[in-house]
């Protein structure tokens, strides 16, 4: 399934199918759409929005459909209506420069405004936008403590324990009846979670690739990958490179 | 012989002027009657084709003009013999070019070209620019200009780009474009075409000369090679046709073993094949796909009991390997060559006195080039042997062979100049000088394959080299190129420029890994480092497990993993080799072989040709069904293992068959017939299910006419192109060509996801938001004339209108065999999806369970 035709044909709620996991005792599901649910908190986590990539490349002379924007707000609204959450957490890499956010245009800048109006909103600094969001509403945090879960970008190289962070794009592959899939997934061990990303124009990176080396016990790592309308849950052992 | 054109009475070798004369006097030569009309032609100023055999002569026939006109100005210099103002003599700039398709052609003919030059000491310099010459050389080439550039379309692009086109090209006289067939009927050609049209603004008085193949439409090649009015006749070249030269003689390999009903291998002819190579000096071996050639020379191995030096040649091998290959070859110290279609252009192989065949040849015009390697003397018959590897190849044999003999050709067409490659080009000349949208519009349409191009196509294609060309105008700011107040486009900034030369050219490699051999040290680990064995393709790889086996360059490797940019490999390994099942090399059908085999179907009295197994296949084919008239579509329906088969003969090729496969199985699902899957071969495919639909036809529950129906080329063929991942790799090269994404260069995969973009992202983006966006039209043009060969579906549907003839048997027919044997053997190409992950997921789960 590609992100952008989800936003064009957006399945309802009741046929979806989520994944339940826990990560240091904290419940959270995986949303097919890419969003974690905290159901304590009342809280949406999404990861890596990239907002604004496509005009980023322009800049630099590739001219890029401009419609990334509009599709990935339209996903974000799809699953904030979803679950309604007091609470949003956006995980960094929100826009895709420094300059991204000054760049929406007012359409995009209205619609975003309006998730981010009557709930807690949390900007979480990126490696791509290290700077607030300039002109949007919302708190701007480095790093964000809830429900004993520690939210960052990066994903830390000693503090592992109850860690949910973003930044690599995690996907995986499965290899069945010599076809492959290859999906944005939700990576966790039960002690860490790394986000997928959720822009419509983000690739990802295999679980195998060496960037991920070191940052999950292998024993217990499951890939949840992100499927039409459910979320499939396949262990590290049986992914491939 | 004969020569088409007139020859002007008197034209002998006399005519030659000296050291010409001398020269083919001193050898005991006569020069060929087109080598003189080919001069003639130049010397009185039109441009030509000349359309000869392999071994005619025809690389010195096209330098002649050339090397004569040089020599006689620089004669007439010396001696005052014309009086010319010293600004007017001096020439400056390029006297010929030379294009040809490949890198190696131009560095042969080079080499060829140096023998003559040096023994009449003719005063030309003769120069080679290719992507691999240095830096240093070519900004040398650009200061001091050989007489005679030999060179490669993507290098015409990036001359004509530069700032000194105008110097170098200022004194062009010649432009010779060599193996002029293969080069027209690509984006290649476009772009080439494109880049013509450029050079003659430089100098109007340019005269080209093609030299080219036997063609099927002479005519529009002779219209590529001069400027076109559009809305007037199409203008021409002078043509120069050889014809006859010795009959080739061609045979099907005789043999006492049975021919398989299906299959690609041909592994049944082994010893026949492997008796051949025994019994001459030194044989070429083609095959239509590499991993038919490794599987060849492996079997071809197994059974080389003389140790005969046999080789492997094809474009997924290192270059260093093929170079090794070529100059054994050269050398005659080969017995024997396993090729694919890489060796198939005008370079001069040494003494190959048989060229044997594997599997049909697909087109009769390709046969016939590849049977040319053979003896590359004209005066001398080539020799061939054709190897079929299955009983419906052997008809199509027979079919190519009757061709050859007649002469009948099949080449495809120059087909309509791509939107892709207009953007690319209309870029570069933004980068050359700041021009007119009005003058460039007239310079393009005078380019043959973009004369038909309307004026707001082309400012569309205008519109997306400026800001892309969307319906939601944001990137203004932007812009590449801009409207400046005196009403030209210019490039924005100089950085525009040197993007656009990075990403020059058409040819899009499907992403591939460079294959590592590596030692196996035991568990997990493996030894860093080892030689390069070649490259294959990423969606390959990605099907491997690591301690998978495969055939590459003839050794039986074991997968390791993927490591960066490199698939990693060691050596041995046990079970049965998967094979790599490359995307490239796979030809379809041509529809001229496609309607002989019908014709010989249809006919009885031309059987007797064939073998005797064949023959007697097609005789109970007759008796326990029907053989199909000419113009029919027969169907068959019958149960088998309970499940109900529908058996269809369109003898399409396998593409067209295959999108044909996909769009019926979607309307007998909604018919509810319950279709559950299909194959497709280049003779027939075939759809099975769960109802018997020979009875839903018969009772008239599903209708023929309408599930035959044109219209099936309307909704549900966009519905089902939308997903599909043919489309995503034509939207991929569309999109690189045009220049929307930059092109992947060696060294710069590592650069990460963050800077890197995904074409197949780019694409559902752009569908889901403006899919009538000009590159979204290019993408849709291209997989209507190449990857699901739409057009030819077309004209099939209307050619089968109310001649769709159902036969319901209670078994199988004998013609249905071959491809009942495919089923589960070809891969259906399709679609991978959630039911994939499902099984790995519900895997799981049943373990957990049990």
């Amino acid at each position: 399934m590609n992100r952008a035709s989800a936003a064009q044909a957006l399945i309802s709620d009741d046929m979806i199918k989520t994944a339940e996991i826990t990560i240091c005792a904290t419940t959270a599901i995986c949303d097919p759409l890419g969003a974690l649910y905290l159901p304590e908190s009342q809280t949406i986590v999404v990861s890596d929005l990239h907002l604004e990539k496509g005009s980023a490349f322009a800049r630099r002379g590739l001219l890029l459909p401009p419609y990334d924007t509009i599709q990935t707000l339209k996903l974000l609204q799809a699953v904030i209506e979803r679950y309604q959450p007091k609470c949003v957490i956006s995980l960094g890499d929100s826009f895709h420069d420094r300059v991204g956010a000054a760049g929406l245009s007012s359409e995009c800048h209205s619609q975003l405004s309006a998730l981010i109006a009557n709930r807690a909103w949390y900007w979480v600094a990126g490696n791509h936008d290290p700077d607030r969001p300039a002109g949007l509403d919302g708190d701007w945090v480095d790093e964000l403590y809830l429900e004993g879960l520690c939210f960052r970008h990066e994903p830390s190289s000693t503090e592992a324990t109850g860690e949910v962070a973003g930044h690599l794009h995690p996907a995986a592959r499965v290899v069945r009846r010599g076809k492959g899939v290859r999906r944005a997934c939700f990576a966790t061990d039960a002690t860490r979670l790394i986000m997928p990303s959720f822009g419509v124009t983000t690739g990802g990176l295999n679980l195998r690739h060496q960037a991920f080396r070191g940052l999950f016990n292998k024993g217990q790592l499951i890939a949840h990958l992100m499927g039409r309308d459910r979320i499939y849950s396949v262990p590290f052992e049986r992914l491939i490179a | 012989m004969t020569i088409d054109s007139k020859i002007r009475d008197g034209l002998e070798a006399s005519a030659l002027p000296e050291p010409f004369a001398s020269w083919f006097a001193g050898r005991g030569w006569q020069p060929r009657a087109h080598q003189l009309a080919l001069l003639d032609q130049a010397q009185s100023g039109n441009s030509s084709l000349l359309i000869a055999p392999t071994g005619a002569g025809k690389t010195l026939a096209g330098f002649l003009p050339t090397l004569v006109d040089i020599t006689v100005h620089e004669h007439n210099q010396k001696t005052g013999a014309v009086r010319q103002s010293k600004a007017q003599s001096r020439r400056r700039g390029i006297h010929t070019l030379y294009v040809s398709p490949l890198k190696a052609l131009a560095i042969d003919i080079e080499r060829n070209l140096a023998t003559p030059v040096e023994e009449m000491g003719l005063p030309v310099r003769i120069e080679t620019r290719t992507g691999d010459t240095p830096q240093h050389k070519r900004q040398r080439q650009k200061l001091n200009p050989p007489d005679i550039l030999l060179t490669t379309p993507e290098q015409i692009a990036l001359l004509i780009a530069s700032n000194e086109a105008s110097m170098l090209f200022a004194d062009l006289k010649y432009i010779i474009f060599d193996e002029l067939h293969s080069l027209v009927t690509s984006k290649r050609g476009h772009l080439l075409s494109l880049g013509l049209a450029r050079l003659r603004q430089h100098c109007p008085q340019l005269q080209t000369i093609g030299l080219s193949a036997t063609v099927a439409d002479p005519e529009a090649l002779q219209a590529w090679l001069v400027p076109q009015i559009r809305g007037e006749e199409p203008a021409l070249s002078e043509r120069i046709i050889i014809t006859g030269g010795a009959k080739p003689h061609i045979t099907i390999l005789q043999t006492d073993e049975r021919v398989p009903w299906s299959g690609h291998s041909a592994r049944y002819a082994m010893a026949d094949v492997y008796g051949a190579i025994k019994a001459h000096q030194t044989t070429l071996l083609f095959v239509n796909t590499r991993s038919q050639a490794e599987m060849l020379f492996q079997a071809l191995w197994r059974i080389n009991d003389d140790n005969l030096p046999i080789a492997l040649h094809h474009g997924s091998l290192d270059a260093s390997q093929r170079r090794k290959v070529e100059a054994a070859m050269a050398q005659n110290r080969l017995r024997a060559v396993v090729a694919t279609s890489t060796l198939d252009l005008g370079i001069d192989w040494g003494d190959v006195d048989l060229v044997v065949h594997i599997g049909a040849p697909k087109g009769a015009s390709r046969l016939a080039q590849r049977i040319g390697r053979s003896n590359h003397r004209m005066d001398e018959p080539s020799r061939a042997i054709l190897v079929p590897a299955n009983r419906f190849e052997v008809m199509e044999c027979q079919a190519a062979l009757d061709a050859n003999y007649l002469g009948a050709q099949d080449t495809p067409p120059i087909g309509e100049g791509t939107y892709d490659v207009l953007a690319q080009h209309i870029l570069g000349m933004a980068c050359a000088a700041p021009f007119h949208a009005d003058a460039l519009y007239g310079e393009v349409t005078s380019a043959s394959p973009y004369t038909m191009i309307e004026r707001d196509q082309f400012d569309r294609v205008l519109e997306f080299v400026a800001t892309g060309g969307y319906a939601l105008r944001t990137y203004d700011r932007y812009a590449r190129i801009r409207l400046t107040r005196d009403g030209t486009w210019r490039v924005s900034n100089p950085r525009i420029a040197q993007q656009y030369r990075l990403n020059i050219g058409t040819i899009i490699e499907a992403p591939e890994l460079r294959i590592r051999l590596t030692r196996h040290a035991g568990k997990g680990t493996n030894v860093r480092g080892g030689p390069v064995l070649g490259k294959v393709e990423e969606s390959f790889v990605e099907m491997l497990a690591p301690g998978d086996t495969f055939l590459f360059a003839g050794k039986v490797l074991r997968f390791e993993g993927i490591r960066e940019n490199e698939c990693i490999v060691s050596k041995g390994g046990t079970g049965s080799p998967k094979i790599p099942a490359y995307a490239g090399g796979k030809f379809p059908l041509s529809t001229y072989l496609a309607e002989q085999v019908r014709a010989m179907l249809a006919e009885p009295d031309t059987w007797h040709v064939l073998p005797q197994q064949v023959r007697g296949w097609l005789e109970i084919q007759r008796l326990k069904s029907v053989l199909p008239s000419r113009s029919d579509l027969l169907i068959e329906t019958f149960p088998h293992e309970d499940r109900f088969y529908m058996m269809m003969y369109p003898f399409e090729g396998r593409l067209a068959h295959q999108t044909l496969g996909m769009l019926l199985t979607r309307r007998l699902e909604r018919a509810r017939a319950r279709p559950l899957g299909f194959v497709a071969t280049d003779y027939a495919m075939a759809i099975w299910g769960l109802r018997d639909m020979g009875l839903m036809f018969e009772r008239g529950e599903v209708s023929l006419s309408d599930l035959f129906d044109e219209d099936v080329l309307g909704d549900d063929l966009e519905a089902w192109l939308a997903e599909s991942w043919m489309l995503k790799r034509t939207f991929r090269n569309c999109a690189v060509i045009s220049g929307l994404i930059e092109r992947r260069h060696p060294g710069q995969e590592k650069t990460g996801r963050q800077v890197t973009v995904s074409a197949d992202l780019i694409y559902d983006v752009l569908r889901s938001h403006e899919p009538d966006h000009i590159l979204l039209q290019a993408t849709r043009n291209d997989a209507a004339s190449g990857l699901l060969d739409i057009r030819r579906l077309a004209d099939m549907l209307e050619r089968i209108k109310g001649h769709i003839i159902v036969k319901r048997l209670e078994q199988i027919s004998p013609l249905a065999v071959p491809v009942m044997l495919e089923i589960g053997k070809e891969p259906v190409a399709g679609e991978a999806h959630d039911d994939i992950l499902a099984e790995a997921a519900d895997e799981i789960i049943a373990e957990a369970m049990g």
